[in-house]
């Protein structure tokens, strides 16, 4: 059985599935993570405008440099995100509108764009295109130099992990180490935001922090795993994980699960599924990624302990 | 032709009969999305048309998948319109059904379902390509929309369900009116509030699926969010915005698609958003009622008018000033000079801002129920908002107290 | 000499005399786009005092306070909180925000509400401890909620949900309570436990102002009134300014004179 196990996880898998999962999960959990607070905050969807800016960022980052290297092109996504974020606060003030139709606003402008620049400028030369940007290619991100679960230990084959894996890994880290200094704060503000301005916390420049967070998170996710997986990755696994319990710590613990079984079902499915049914192709991952993440939302919300709303509601 | 000559004779319907259908169902399409998002605008539910758009793309598969079972080619836009509207609708009712039944907000339930929809199309997309018959399928161009290559029929039916579209939103336009505007209220006059807000996001549905061939289902939202929130920096009254809306929704559908056939380089959806987005900044900034430029002007005197008031007031009572906005105010009235002594026009100035204080307390206190008192914004002279009477009845009642002190 | 001595009738403040008092406002405004909520209003409030802040709807009340203490923007206005800035003084201020104005339905417990007003205690980058959760026990004992301590802070009563806010003010263990309409839809129980909680304060020694909204117990809770509509009418203790005609001219015909008579007034 445990020998079963380890041919079906031998060295074939290190060197094609074990880094896209690994990837897959770390993408997961670091969009998942600053998802818990913008559903508090009702700014689920931000996370939605933010993730279809990336485009746009990443042509302007190539029209300005010429080239598709990472660096560029997260600096491009990063700046577009934060642009975007500008835009939909202004649009908010000067036309008093709602703030769903300030992001639809921006963020189908900024996406069309972006598009446009693709089209009318030279790219034919270089990959970047919308199905690209929205889809990712986890499938590719192969770890080549891998002969099997030793090559962990072996210094010359870990310097050929696919680069997306590192850079994931210390974003995550750098957001998980922002929520958790911060926890304090980002639970009073998002419960009670005039009583943390009052015993002096900056609600305003925390926010714009948690926003910044999250277009880090979906920069530096979409470039592995592509936009849809990271759109549902901010709202799918903090809402299962809202449904579960009433205590924000435990929320985020559950989160981290959902996120987790979403990337390694979903790429396993993906990868695997269609050969259960005879088809020799393999699915999007990131697609499959996402479908998991609603299968378990659908879950939580037929059998959630907490998916009710109960107790009196604070009238208007 | 050049560019310029094409895009001239495009706008007035003389590039060929097929662009010239596009145009026109595009305008169309544009003229219906415009005015049904403004009640979906009104209604505060703007980004539940993104759950639906992009909950199209599941339906789109599968359409394709069973009419290549069937045996025909799987692109013919009805069977995909119908296939999209249908995955679009349950789309639409996990919305609904997440925000009633558990905890989540609306919000979520959006988020939720646009990726998860999403996400499951790219699945399907994914098994497309792998048929036989799929390789050309072109689904793709659901995406982002275009119209290169379109057929007449296609352009045909597109055309001829925005008409059909728009004269919904005509017909439907009372009742949408009372529930966007307020849903109680309409609710008490016997309107089906629960049926009107579905008919309207079933407006939206419609909307979105024959759009899905010029704009493509990301950017058909930007269709029916932008012309309302462009409309409503012109007026506020829901007709008059119900009407702009539809208009920059009908212009910016028939301008972009016009540009896009005259540059074959240019796609269509982009084009349109944008030109909506034209529409849009024209509006934010330079309209007179609720424009940023009229809007921050008018912020500005106010705050100087507030400062100048309350400097003269200090004046009057003899008080120190320190806040600087207040003393350069002044000084540049020439009401105090630079050691912050009120001259001769600054003391009369003072006194006059002192008199009509007095006589603004003892209105509220006689007059408590005059119509000034509640429009009174704490800058306006009495003499403008007061009969000459009434202003001596007051003066009357304020030497009264005082002689009473005395 | 009281600290805070006021001119009455000629609404100004003598500028030295109320430096140190507890919160000094000058020429507050306060604008949501060109109507100002708050128009230029001076008040002075001193310490060990217990002030209602009362006024019709819309007239500004909880603006004020807010405004007051820099929740919302202010269009001018001097504000002196123990005679510094409000930077400078903000532990020694407790706020309570109105109940209305938080989603209840956060994931949060009732004791996890409490530890919030320890937040000056705790430190930066750290987290609450068992002393903080002794504390905060202690607080809830006081507004007689410590049976419920770990109950889901939506399924409390309205009375019980203002009861946790009381607590999270009791934990900043502050010198001067600001309340906005802390008897806002709570039960009769509610009302008299928090009053005697304000009372207690009090009689600490410290300053207590609310926003509130009922008439008919002004006189019997508080000792000093701020009358606010957009404008400050009147200010002072409750038996010289607390008088029918104030109260005709915040209230204008909205107050019946047949209200006005059942308040028994001077």
């Amino acid at each position: 059985m445990i020998n079963d196990l380890i041919t079906a996880l031998g060295a074939e898998f290190v060197q094609l599935s074990l880094t896209p999962i690994v990837i897959g999960i770390l993408a997961a959990i670091a969009c998942a993570l600053p998802g818990n607070f913008l559903l508090l905050r009702r700014q689920a969807l931000i996370g939605d405008a933010i993730s279809h800016v990336v485009l746009p960022g990443i042509v302007a980052a190539f029209l300005v440099t010429g080239t598709i290297t990472a660096v560029p092109m997260m600096l491009g996504a990063g700046g577009a995100a934060i642009v975007a974020v500008v835009m939909i606060e202004i649009v908010k003030r000067l036309g008093r509108v709602e703030p769903g139709a300030a992001m639809g606003l921006v963020f189908t402008t900024l996406f069309a764009a972006g598009v446009l620049f693709l089209e009318i400028t030279d790219t034919s030369s270089v990959h970047i295109d919308v199905q690209h940007a929205l889809l990712g290619n986890l499938e590719s991100l192969i770890w080549f130099d891998a002969e099997g679960w030793g090559s962990l230990i072996d210094p010359k084959a870990l310097a050929t992990l696919p680069p997306q894996l590192p850079r994931l890994a210390i974003v995550l880290v750098v957001i998980a180490l922002f929520i958790f200094l911060f926890w304090k704060e980002l639970k009073i503000s998002t419960f009670d935001a005039a009583f943390a301005e009052a015993v002096g916390i900056r609600t305003r420049t925390l926010g714009f922090a948690l926003v910044v967070a999250t277009a880090i998170a979906a920069v530096a996710a979409f470039d592995a795993v592509g936009s849809i997986i990271v759109i549902a990755m901010f709202v799918c696994p903090p809402a299962s994980a809202r449904l579960m319990t009433n205590q924000l710590g435990r929320q985020v613990g559950w989160s981290v699960i959902f996120a987790t079984i979403s990337a390694i079902l979903g790429y396993v499915f993906a990868g695997y599924g269609p050969g259960w049914f005879g088809s020799p192709y393999a699915v999007s991952a990131a697609g499959m990624i996402a479908t998991i993440s609603g299968l378990i939302l659908m879950l939580t919300c037929l059998f959630g302990p907490q998916r009710k709303r109960i107790g009196q509601q604070a009238e208007t | 032709m050049s560019f310029l000559d094409y895009f001239i004779s495009a706008l007035f319907l003389q590039a060929g009969y097929n662009s010239a259908l596009v145009a026109v169902g595009a305008g169309l399409l544009g003229l219906s999305a415009g005015s049904a998002g403004a009640f979906i605008f009104l209604r505060k539910r703007a980004l539940v048309s993104d759950a639906i758009s992009h909950a199209t793309l599941p339906g789109v598969g599968l359409a394709f998948m069973i009419m290549v079972a069937f045996g025909s080619d799987g692109r013919w836009l009805p069977g995909l319109i119908i296939g999209s509207a249908v995955s679009s609708a349950i789309g639409l009712v996990m919305v609904e059904w997440i925000t009633r039944k558990t905890r989540l907000t609306e919000d979520a339930a959006i988020g939720a379902v646009l990726s998860v929809f999403f996400g499951f199309g790219i699945v399907l997309l994914t098994i497309i390509q792998t048929m036989s018959s799929g390789r050309q399928a072109g689904l793709e161009n659901f995406l982002l929309g275009s119209t290169a290559g379109m057929l007449i029929s296609e352009a045909m039916t597109i055309a001829i369900a925005g008409a059909l579209a728009a004269g919904f939103v005509f017909l439907l336009r009372r009742p949408m009116t009372l529930v966007a505007f307020d849903p109680d209220y309409a609710a008490t006059t016997g309107v089906n509030v629960r049926n009107i807000d579905l008919a309207m996001m079933g407006l939206a549905l419609i909307v979105t699926v024959i759009g899905l061939k010029i704009v493509g289902l990301i950017l058909i939202v930007a269709l029916l969010i932008i012309p309302p929130v462009a409309a409503r920096f012109w007026t506020n009254q829901v007709g008059p915005m119900i009407g702009i809306a539809a208009g920059v929704g009908g212009l910016s559908g028939y301008i972009g698609a016009v540009l896009s056939a005259a540059e074959a380089s240019l796609p269509t959806g982009p084009i349109i958003v944008l030109v909506a987005f034209g529409f849009f900044l024209i509006s934010a900034l330079f309209s007179p009622l609720r424009g940023g430029l009229a809007s921050w002007l008018r912020h500005q005197r106010f705050q100087r008018r507030v400062h100048r008031r309350q400097g003269l007031l200090s004046l009057a009572r003899r008080e120190p000033i320190y806040d600087g906005l207040t003393i350069r105010i002044l000084r540049r009235a020439g009401m105090i000079r630079a050691d912050g002594v009120a001259t001769a026009r600054g003391r009369i100035a003072a006194e006059k801002a002192a008199r009509d204080e007095a006589r603004w307390a003892m209105a509220r206190r006689i007059l408590p129920d005059d119509s000034a008192i509640e429009r009174y914004d704490g800058l306006t002279p009495i003499e403008r908002m007061m009969t000459p009477d009434q202003i001596a009845e007051i003066d009357h009642m304020i030497q009264t107290a005082q002689g009473a002190k005395a | 000499m009281s600290s805070a001595k006021l001119v009455a009738e000629s609404g100004k403040i003598l500028d030295v005399a109320a430096k140190d008092a507890p919160l000094t406002v000058r020429g507050l405004t306060v604008s949501y786009g060109n109507k100002p909520a708050v128009f230029s209003v001076d008040a002075s409030i001193p310490a060990g005092s217990m002030t209602a802040i009362i006024g019709p709807n819309g007239a500004g009340k909880s603006t004020f306070l807010k405004g007051a203490l820099g929740v919302v923007p202010r269009l001018s206005g001097e504000i002196r909180i123990f005679g510094k800035l409000f930077d400078e003084a903000r532990d020694r201020v407790a706020y309570v925000p109105q109940r209305a104005s938080v989603d209840w339905d956060f994931p949060a417990r009732v004791i996890d509400v409490v530890l919030m007003g320890l937040y000056g205690s705790v430190g930066l980058f750290r987290l609450w401890r068992a002393r903080h959760k002794q504390q905060a026990m202690e607080c809830l004992k006081r507004v007689g909620m410590s049976d419920f301590a770990d109950r889901q802070v939506g399924q409390l009563s309205g009375g019980q949900q203002q009861r946790v806010f009381l607590a999270r003010a009791l934990a900043q263990n502050a010198e001067f309570y600001l309340l906005d309409e802390p008897f806002a839809g709570v039960d009769a129980a509610t009302e008299r436990a928090i009053v005697s909680v304000l009372k207690e304060l009090k009689s600490e020694g410290r300053t207590v102002v609310c926003v509130h909204h009922d008439l008919s117990t002004v006189a019997e809770y508080f000792d000093r009134v701020l009358l606010i509509n957009v404008r400050r009418i009147a200010e002072g203790p409750v038996e010289t300014t607390f008088t029918a005609e104030n109260l005709q001219e915040t209230y204008g015909g909205r107050l019946a004179a047949t209200h006005i008579d059942e308040l028994h007034l001077a």
